[in-house]
């Protein structure tokens, strides 16, 4: 896994108290890992402090997976 | 409008500096045991005060997981805390129609701790707003009242009251007067404060309203002391469930007391201090009383604001000498603030919870640190110095005070009496 992947993976597991188990590649964050609209908006917060980006609100709302999260980061991390 | 309803207290809920739960609680007042000792939730050090009474060994992890935790700021956790416990000790989850019941809390600041990090934070940062998505529903006072609902699907009037140190028994009184007019069959209700931090502390000392006996915690809550100098921040929760007589019959739920009156008034005379001729504080027990329909000789003890300041002790004592006349000396008096600190918004709460007490166990907790009274002070009033007294106490009465100058007084009853 990418250091990328690591940190999205630890950010994830420490905002919404899931196991690390759960945080598979096509897990959602809503759907899959109980993550309520506040939740999301906060996580995206999260990576965009965490990997120096800034997430347009148009590009935020595709990301609903722990994989769409890594893809995107992956791309614009700085 | 019905007939008058009657209202029964039907479950206790307290996290406080003295005990986290009910029963801890108690045998901490009955004891004298203060709850002050030096600041942990943030470094002091070149504060004025660096002492307070904080809810000892708290672990949010105990009652809460993680991420439900996280999204509450403290004074709602404290909320969460205590009324889950008076949910469960009335029993209220089951057999109940959810949509009659209600959650009316009470808090002086809200999330004060919530506002203050999200500002540091953003002063730290290069001037982007990162402001968490929680930080609006963490701070706003109302956050207690809704996670209350939330978390236990009660549909009822939900709201918070927010008038400083009297918030509490505002709630009280508002669910009081939902339940009496039919609003509401049942209605948890009571308040919470968690004002332990930086900004806090630093605003009430920028007051001149708190002690600063940093030598000795312990002794500085000292109401009716000549040596008093101010009060001492506490925080926790104390909460009630407050229900129709005959909806807690029909369901044979224990019933503690009974709530027989509630008074407001405003001193309206200055945004902090107490207004030295006691008038607001008169009007407010008096209106309590003629609320209850009882005369002032009919009241066994009252649990006073008595904050330990030097200038609210007195007016208030005035004030009851005033109301009482000649029966103001057959009253016990205490200030339990002098064991738990002051809670603010939350004082009410665990003040109702207090009074209960003090009926059902025929013992009125004392006011400790009473060693030297204050001559300014009329000291053949009974102020239960020290030691708890062994009293029958049929009806009680609960005074609250707040900045703004808004006055509460609650009276309760024994059911039997």
């Amino acid at each position: 896994m990418s250091e990328i992947a690591e940190k999205v993976k630890a950010i994830i597991i420490d905002k919404l108290g899931v196991e690390a188990s759960e945080v598979t590649p096509e897990a959602s964050f809503t759907n899959d890992l109980g993550a309520d609209s506040l939740d999301t908006v906060e996580l995206i917060m999260e990576f965009e402090k965490e990997f120096n980006v800034s997430i347009p609100d148009d590009q935020a709302e595709n990301i609903q997976t722990v994989g769409q999260a890594v893809s995107y980061l992956e791309e614009h991390a700085k | 409008m019905s007939s008058i309803r009657r209202v029964v207290v039907t479950g206790l809920g307290a996290i406080t500096p003295i005990g986290s739960t009910v029963p801890a609680y108690w045998e901490g007042l009955k004891n004298g045991v203060s709850g002050a000792a030096p600041i942990t939730r943030f470094p002091a050090a070149k504060f004025k005060t660096r002492f307070a009474c904080e809810v000892k060994d708290y672990n949010p992890d105990t009652y809460f997981d993680r991420k439900e935790g996280r999204k509450m700021d403290l004074f709602t956790q404290f909320a969460v805390i205590a009324a889950d416990e008076a949910i469960a000790d009335a029993g209220l989850l089951e057999g109940v129609d959810k949509d009659r019941v209600g959650v009316i809390w009470g808090s002086g600041i809200g999330g004060l701790r919530s506002l203050q990090e999200e500002c540091f934070q953003f002063e730290r940062g290069d001037g982007t707003p990162r402001y968490s998505p929680f930080f609006i529903p963490r701070m706003i006072a109302d956050s207690s009242s809704g996670n209350i609902s939330i978390k236990n699907g009660f549909r009822g009037p939900n709201f918070v009251t927010t008038s400083a140190c009297a918030s509490s028994n505002d709630a009280l009184i508002a669910a009081f007067n939902n339940i009496r007019l039919g609003l509401a069959d049942a209605i948890v209700t009571g308040g919470s404060e968690a004002a332990i931090t930086e900004s806090g502390v630093g605003g009430f000392n920028a007051l001149k309203a708190m002690s600063e006996r940093n030598d000795d915690p312990a002794s500085a809550s000292r109401p009716y002391d000549k040596d008093r100098d101010g009060f001492v921040l506490g925080e926790g929760a104390g909460a009630l469930v407050l229900e129709e007589y005959e909806h807690a019959k029909a369901r044979g739920a224990k019933m503690y007391a009974e709530v027989i009156g509630g008074g407001m008034s405003s001193d309206a005379y200055h945004i902090t201090a107490p207004d030295p001729s006691g008038s607001g504080v008169v009007l407010v027990m008096q209106n309590a009383l003629r609320d209850a329909g009882i005369k002032p000789e009919d009241v066994d003890y009252i649990n006073t604001h008595g904050t330990s300041t030097p200038l609210g002790d007195g007016a208030e004592i005035k004030a009851i000498e005033t109301v009482f006349g000649a029966h103001a000396t057959a009253l016990n008096i205490s200030s339990t603030k002098s064991m738990t600190g002051h809670l603010l918004g939350g004082a009410g709460g665990i003040e109702a919870v207090a009074c209960i007490f003090a009926m059902q166990n025929s013992l009125v907790p004392p006011t400790i640190n009473l060693h030297t009274p204050d001559p300014e002070i009329n000291q053949a009033l009974n102020f239960t110095p020290n030691v708890a007294q062994a009293r029958e106490v049929n009806i009680a009465m609960s005074n609250t005070f707040g900045f703004g100058g808004h006055n509460t007084s609650v009276i309760f009853r024994k059911l039997d009496h």
